[in-house]
C-alpha cells in the first residue's frame, strides 16, 4: 500500500457527495451551478493526478475498508493502469460534458437535476473502474444502469425518451443480473471476491467445470452493457437523451463499461476456445452490422450510435482474439474512440442545436455557415474513417494487423475479409457524415438559421479534436506511456508484446486492407442514393417491435398468473393459508419425535370446570350467532372475562388485570364502531363453503389444542430463573413481570409502546382522510336516527360516572405506583384511566367531555414515547447501555413503599402512550359520529332536574 | 387443568379460524379477537401452569414462583392485540363508509372502479 491509498475511497465518494451540490447551486444561476458541479470532478481528477505517477511506474494502489470480512464484503479499491486510463477518461470527459451541457441545455430544462444525475452516474462509473471487490463492482454496475435510466429519460415529456430509458434499463439491468450470477461463480472458484486475488488465479478458473457458465453469464452482462449483437438495439433508442448524455454515456463511459470488464477479466477468462469464438465472433458481427446500419441512418445521432455499436464490436473483437498484441490495440483504440466519438456527438448536438434538425437529408453546406463546427466535425470524422494523420488510423491499422493474422474455424480469410468490410463501411458512413452535412451547396430551407455556437459550446469538442490530431501525428509521445501501462494491466503483467505506435510501418497487409477499405468506402458513398432506396424497401427485423412484443408477452403472462392467483378473494387466501399451516404442522408432527410426558397434570376444581364450560359455550355461540352482531359482541365479552379469571387462577395477576381492562376498552370500541356498521351479517356463503371452513377450523383448532396439550405435559428449563433472582437486586422491584417489562426487556416494551402509538396515530390519520373524501358526504346523508336513544345522556349515568371519576383515577394512580412491586404498572394503569375517561364520554358525549380536557392525545403519545426514550438514553450519561435502570425507594405516607427510579419514569412513558392511543382511537370514532349528524350537547345531561325551565330539548345545538 | 387450557386454546382457535374465513369484515374482526385470545393463552401456557405461585417476590420463606417471562410477553401481546383490533375496526369502518358494504373480498367492480378513477386522474 502506498501513502496515497486513502485518496482512492475519497475519489470514489466525491461524485456522490458532489451530487448534492447542483440542487442547491441552481438557485444561484446556471453558470454558478455548472461551475460548482465541476468542482468535485476537478477535485477527483486532481487526486487521480496525485496517484498517477506511481501507477505509471507500474505500482498498484490499493485501499480497503473492511465491512463484513467473513462474507468477503469490503469496500476495497485498487488503481492500476487500466483503472487509471478509465478513471481519467470518465473524469476528464465529465468536465468537458459539464461545460458543454451548460450551453446545450435550454432555459426550460431543469439544469440542477441534470447535473445531479450526471454526477451520480459519474460516481457509479468511477466505482466500476476502481473497485477491487467484485460485489462492490456489481453494485456500481447496477448503479450505472439506474443513473443512466435517469439521464436517458431526462426529457420526461418525450415519449421516445421514456421508452428509450426503459429499454436501456431493461436490457442492461437484465444483463447486470446475469453478471451477478457469473461474478458469484467466479468468486466461488477463486475463493475470494477481490479482483486482485481473482486475477492471480486464471489457470484455476479456466480449468474449473464452472468456467463456461461463469463466462457466459459475465459475457451477457458485458455484451448488454456494451450494446453487442444481439443486444445492440437499445443504444440507438437511448439517443433520445440530450446530446451531452449521448456524448458522455454512449461514447466515452457507460457502453465502455462492458469493454472495460472484458479487458479487466482478460487475464482470467481469455485464452480459451470458448472465449475466442464467443467474444471475437460477437464483436466481428457487431462491427460489420453496426457499420452497415449506420450507413443508412439519416438521423445524425442514430448514425453515430450505430457507429458506436460498430466500434464497440471492434473493441470486443480485439479482446476476443486473445492475443496480447490485439489487447494492446484495443486499449489504444479505446482512447482514440473516446476522443473522436465524443467530439462527433457534441458536433452533432451543435448542429441539432443550431439548425433544429438532425436529419441528414435536410442538411448540407454547413461548412459555410458554421466553419468552426465543420472543422471539428471533419477532423474527428476523418479519424473515425481511419484516415492517415488522425488517431483513428493508428488503432485501425493495429486492428487490421491483428485481424490479418487471425484464423477463424480453420479459415485464414474470414476475419480479415470481414474486418476490411467493417473498415470499408466505416469509411463510407464517416464520409457521408462529412459530405452530406457540411459540404454541398448552402440550402435555404434549414428549420433555423445556423451559425457557430458560443465558445463555451465548441470548446470541449475542439479540445478533443486537437487530441485527435496530436495523437494521430505523435502517438508515442502523447499516449505511449499510458497505452503501455494500461495495456500491461490488461494482459496481466509479464512482457509487453512488440508493437510500435507510429504512422508508417511500410507496405504491409494492414495498409493494403486500409486502401481497399478507403476506395471501397468512397465508391459506396457515391452509390449511396440507389443503395439507400434499396435498403429502405428491403425487409429487416425491427428490434424495437420484437422487444416490445417480448415485454408485452412477459407482462401478459405475469398478469394472467397474478390475476389467477390474486383474484381479490381474501377469504380464499386465508383458507389457503390456514390449510397450508395445518399441513406444515402435520408434516412437522410426523417428522419429529415426541419425548414422553414427564409433567403431572394439575387437578381440575369444579369452579374451573364451570368457567371452561362458559368459555366453550360462549365461543360456540359466537360462531353460530355471529350474524347477530350485538349478541356476538356480548358473548365475546364473556370469553374475555373467563380468560381473565383463568389468569387469576393460574398465578398471573398482571395478565388478569390487563386482560380485563383491555376487554372493557375493546368491547366499548367495537360497540361504538358497530353503531355505523350493519347490525346483521347476511347469510352469503353456501353450505359447502361453510362445511369446508368448518373442517379447516376444526383441523386448525384440534392441531393447536393438541400442540398445547403436548407441551404442557413436558418440562423444560426456563431462562427466567435469572429474572427471578435478579429482579429485586438488579431491577429494584418485586413484581418480576413488571421488572421484566420495564427493565430486563425494556427495549421490547419500548418498541411495543411505539407500535401502539403508531396504531393510534394511524387510526387518527385514517379517520382524517376518510372525512375528507366522498365518505364524508355519504356519512352526512346517512340516517342513524332510528338507533338513537331518546335519552342519550341519562341523569343516573352522568351522576354516577362523575362520582366515580376521582375514585377511578385514584385506582389508576395506585395501580401505577405499586406496579413495580405488586401486580399493576404503566400498561394497566393507562387502561384503567382510559376506562375512567371513557365512562365520562359515554355519559355526557365525547364532545362535551373533550371540551373539558386540556392535554391533546397526540401530545400524550408523543410525550410518552419521548419520556420512555429519554429515560433509556439517560443511562448513556452514566456510561451504561440504553435502558439500564437506576433506582431508589420512596415511602409516601399512607401508601406502601414504592421504588422510584428510572424504571418509574419509563413506566410513566408507557402509561401516557397507552392512554393517548386508546383515547385517540375513541376521539376518531366520535369525529365520525359528529359527521354522521350526531349533535353536540352543551349540558352534561339531557334532562337536568336542577334547571327546571327550558332544560327539555336543549340536548342539541 | 392442562386439558382445560389446551382445549380452550383449541376451541378458541377453531372458532377464530371459522369466523376469519367469513365474507364480512365484522365476523372477521371477531374471529381475529378469538384468535388473539388463543394466541395469548398459548404464549402464556408455554411457561407451564402453576397455581398459587404468582411471580411477585415474597419477603419471607422459600416461595415457589411461576415463570414470569411468558407473562411479560403475553402482557404486551394483549395490549398490542388491542391496538391491532382497534386499527382493523377503523379500517373496516372506513371501508364500509367508502364502499357501502363491509365485504372483505374484492370484486370485479372494485377493480373496475379503481381503473376508472385512475384514468380520470391521468
Amino acid at each position: 500500500m502506498s501513502s496515497g491509498s486513502s485518496l482512492l475511497p475519497i475519489i470514489a465518494i466525491l461524485p456522490f457527495l458532489g451530487a448534492l451540490i447542483p440542487g442547491i447551486m441552481i438557485r444561484a444561476g446556471r453558470t454558478a451551478c455548472a461551475s460548482f458541479t465541476a468542482i468535485p470532478t476537478l477535485l477527483a481528477l486532481v487526486m487521480l493526478g496525485v496517484l498517477a505517477p506511481a501507477v505509471m511506474r507500474g505500482e498498484v494502489i490499493r485501499a480497503e475498508i473492511e465491512w463484513l470480512p467473513q462474507l468477503g464484503l469490503s469496500a476495497s479499491f485498487f488503481l492500476d493502469g487500466l483503472g487509471l486510463l478509465f478513471a481519467g477518461m470518465i473524469l476528464g470527459m465529465g468536465l468537458l460534458i459539464t461545460l458543454y451541457a451548460r450551453f446545450y441545455l435550454s432555459g426550460e430544462d431543469p439544469m440542477g437535476q441534470f447535473y445531479t444525475y450526471l454526477l451520480l452516474f459519474q460516481g457509479a462509473m468511477l466505482g466500476i473502474v476502481i473497485s477491487d471487490n467484485i460485489l462492490l463492482l456489481l453494485i456500481f454496475w447496477e448503479l450505472t444502469s439506474l443513473t443512466s435510466f435517469l439521464l436517458i429519460g431526462y426529457w420526461k415529456h418525450l415519449p421516445e425518451g421514456r421508452q428509450g430509458a426503459r429499454m436501456a434499463l431493461a436490457v442492461t439491468g437484465a444483463g447486470g443480473l446475469a453478471m451477478i450470477g457469473g461474478m458469484l461463480i467466479l468468486g466461488n472458484i477463486a475463493g475470494s471476491y477481490n479482483l486482485t486475488d481473482i486475477l492471480q488465479q486464471g489457470d484455476a478458473i479456466r480449468a474449473s467445470d464452472w468456467y463456461l457458465p461463469a463466462l457466459i453469464l459475465i459475457l451477457i452482462g458485458a455484451f448488454t452493457k456494451s450494446a453487442q449483437f444481439p443486444f445492440h438495439f437499445w443504444l440507438p433508442h437511448a439517443m433520445a437523451a440530450p446530446t451531452p448524455v449521448s456524448a458522455y454515456l454512449h461514447s466515452a463511459t457507460m457502453v465502455k463499461a462492458g469493454v472495460f470488464l472484458l479487458a479487466r477479466m482478460w487475464p482470467v477468462l481469455s485464452g480459451t476456445e470458448a472465449w475466442f469464438y464467443i467474444v471475437a465472433t460477437t464483436g466481428l458481427v457487431t462491427m460489420v452490422l453496426g457499420a452497415l446500419i449506420a450507413l443508412f441512418k439519416d438521423d445524425l445521432k442514430a448514425l453515430l450510435a450505430f457507429s458506436t455499436v460498430s466500434h464497440l464490436g471492434l473493441l470486443t473483437m480485439l479482446l476476443g482474439f486473445g492475443t496480447k498484441y490485439a489487447a494492446i490495440a484495443a486499449v489504444f483504440h479505446i482512447i482514440n474512440h473516446l476522443t473522436f466519438k465524443a467530439a462527433l456527438f457534441m458536433s452533432a448536438g451543435i448542429v441539432d442545436h443550431e439548425t433544429h434538425t438532425r436529419d441528414i437529408k435536410r442538411l448540407g453546406g454547413l461548412r459555410h455557415l458554421m466553419p468552426i463546427t465543420a472543422s471539428i466535425a471533419v477532423v474527428t470524422a476523418l479519424s473515425m474513417a481511419g484516415m492517415i494523420f488522425f488517431n483513428g488510423f493508428l488503432s485501425k491499422e493495429m486492428m487490421l494487423d491483428a485481424a490479418a493474422e487471425t484464423v477463424w474455424a480453420g479459415s485464414a480469410w474470414a476475419v480479415p475479409v470481414a474486418a476490411t468490410l467493417g473498415a470499408l463501411l466505416s469509411v463510407a458512413y464517416s464520409f457521408r457524415f462529412i459530405v452530406h452535412v457540411f459540404f454541398g451547396p448552402v440550402r435555404d430551407d434549414y428549420p433555423a438559421k445556423p451559425h457557430d455556437p458560443p465558445f463555451g459550446m465548441w470548446a470541449a469538442p475542439a479540445l478533443l479534436a486537437v487530441f485527435v490530431v496530436l495523437i494521430g501525428i505523435l502517438p508515442a509521445a502523447i499516449v505511449g506511456p499510458l497505452v503501455a501501462v494500461a495495456g500491461g494491466a490488461v494482459i496481466g503483467g509479464g512482457e509487453l508484446p512488440y508493437y510500435s505506435l507510429k504512422i508508417w510501418h511500410g507496405v504491409n497487409a494492414a495498409l493494403i486492407m486500409s486502401v481497399i477499405a478507403l476506395a471501397g468506402g468512397l465508391v459506396l458513398l457515391a452509390l449511396h442514393r440507389p443503395l439507400d432506396r434499396l435498403w429502405q424497401v428491403a425487409p429487416r427485423p425491427e428490434a424495437k417491435v420484437i422487444f416490445d412484443g417480448l415485454v408485452a408477452a412477459a407482462a401478459g403472462l405475469s398478469r394472467r398468473i397474478t390475476e389467477g392467483l390474486h383474484n381479490g378473494a381474501i377469504s380464499r387466501y386465508l383458507a389457503i393459508f390456514v390449510a397450508a399451516s395445518v399441513a406444515l404442522g402435520y408434516v412437522a408432527w410426523t417428522g419429529g419425535g415426541l419425548a414422553p410426558a414427564d409433567r403431572a397434570m394439575l387437578p381440575i376444581p369444579p369452579v374451573v370446570a364451570i368457567g371452561w364450560v362458559l368459555l366453550a359455550v360462549a365461543t360456540a355461540l359466537v360462531v353460530t350467532m355471529h350474524r347477530q352482531r350485538f349478541q356476538a359482541l356480548v358473548l365475546i365479552g364473556v370469553i374475555g372475562l373467563m380468560i381473565s379469571v383463568g389468569f387469576v387462577y393460574l398465578s398471573a395477576p398482571d395478565l388478569a388485570l390487563t386482560q380485563i381492562s383491555v376487554e372493557t376498552v375493546t368491547i366499548m370500541l367495537l360497540l361504538l364502531a358497530l353503531h355505523f356498521l350493519p347490525k346483521d351479517t347476511p347469510r352469503e356463503s353456501p353450505l359447502a363453503l361453510r362445511a369446508r371452513d368448518g373442517v379447516l377450523a376444526v383441523a386448525a383448532g384440534g392441531a393447536v389444542g393438541a400442540l398445547t396439550f403436548a407441551f404442557l405435559l413436558r418440562d423444560f428449563s426456563p431462562i427466567s430463573d435469572y429474572h427471578l433472582a435478579n429482579s429485586y437486586e438488579g431491577g429494584g422491584g418485586t413484581n418480576v413481570v413488571n421488572v421484566i417489562l420495564v427493565d430486563f426487556r425494556g427495549f421490547d416494551t419500548y418498541g411495543e409502546i411505539i407500535v401502539l402509538g403508531i396504531a393510534g396515530l394511524a387510526i387518527f390519520a385514517l379517520m382524517e382522510t376518510l372525512l375528507r373524501g366522498q365518505a364524508a358526504r355519504r356519512l352526512r346523508n346517512s340516517d342513524q336516527s332510528q338507533d338513537r336513544s331518546r335519552d342519550r345522556h341519562p341523569l343516573m349515568m352522568v351522576v354516577a360516572t362523575r362520582a366515580m371519576l376521582p375514585i377511578a383515577l385514584m385506582v389508576g394512580v395506585y395501580i401505577f405506583l405499586r406496579g413495580h412491586n405488586q401486580p399493576g404498572g404503566g400498561f394497566i394503569a393507562g387502561l384503567v384511566v382510559s376506562i375512567a375517561f371513557l365512562m365520562q364520554y359515554m355519559a355526557s358525549g365525547f364532545a362535551w367531555a373533550q371540551a373539558r380536557q386540556r392535554i391533546g392525545y397526540h401530545d400524550m403519545i408523543g410525550w410518552g414515547v419521548v419520556i420512555a426514550g429519554l429515560t433509556g438514553a439517560g443511562a448513556w450519561l452514566a456510561g451504561k447501555p440504553f435502558l439500564t435502570s437506576a433506582y431508589g425507594y420512596i415511602k409516601l405516607p399512607l401508601i406502601e413503599e414504592f421504588g422510584l427510579g428510572s424504571a418509574f419514569l419509563f413506566d410513566l412513558g408507557v402509561f401516557l402512550t397507552v392512554l393517548g392511543a386508546v383515547m385517540l382511537t375513541l376521539y376518531s370514532l366520535s369525529r365520525i359520529a359528529r359527521y354522521a349528524g350526531e349533535t353536540v350537547n352543551v349540558e352534561p345531561m339531557d334532562y337536568d332536574p336542577s334547571q327546571r325551565a327550558g332544560a327539555v330539548g336543549r340536548g342539541g345545538e | 387443568m392442562e386439558l382445560i387450557v389446551a382445549s380452550s386454546v383449541g376451541v378458541l382457535t377453531a372458532g377464530g379460524v371459522y369466523l376469519v374465513l367469513r365474507l364480512r369484515a365484522f365476523p372477521v374482526i371477531l374471529g381475529l379477537a378469538l384468535l388473539s385470545y388463543a394466541a395469548n393463552i398459548f404464549l402464556f401456557a408455554s411457561g407451564r401452569l402453576r397455581i398459587n405461585a404468582p411471580p411477585v417476590l415474597q419477603k419471607y420463606g422459600e416461595a415457589v414462583y411461576t415463570d414470569p417471562l411468558p407473562q411479560a410477553l403475553t402482557l404486551t401481546a394483549i395490549v398490542i392485540a388491542f391496538g391491532m383490533t382497534a386499527l382493523l375496526v377503523m379500517v373496516a369502518l372506513g371501508a364500509f363508509i367508502e364502499a357501502g358494504d363491509d365485504r372483505i373480498d374484492m370484486t370485479e367492480a372494485d377493480d373496475a372502479g379503481k381503473a376508472v378513477r385512475k384514468d380520470g386522474a391521468a
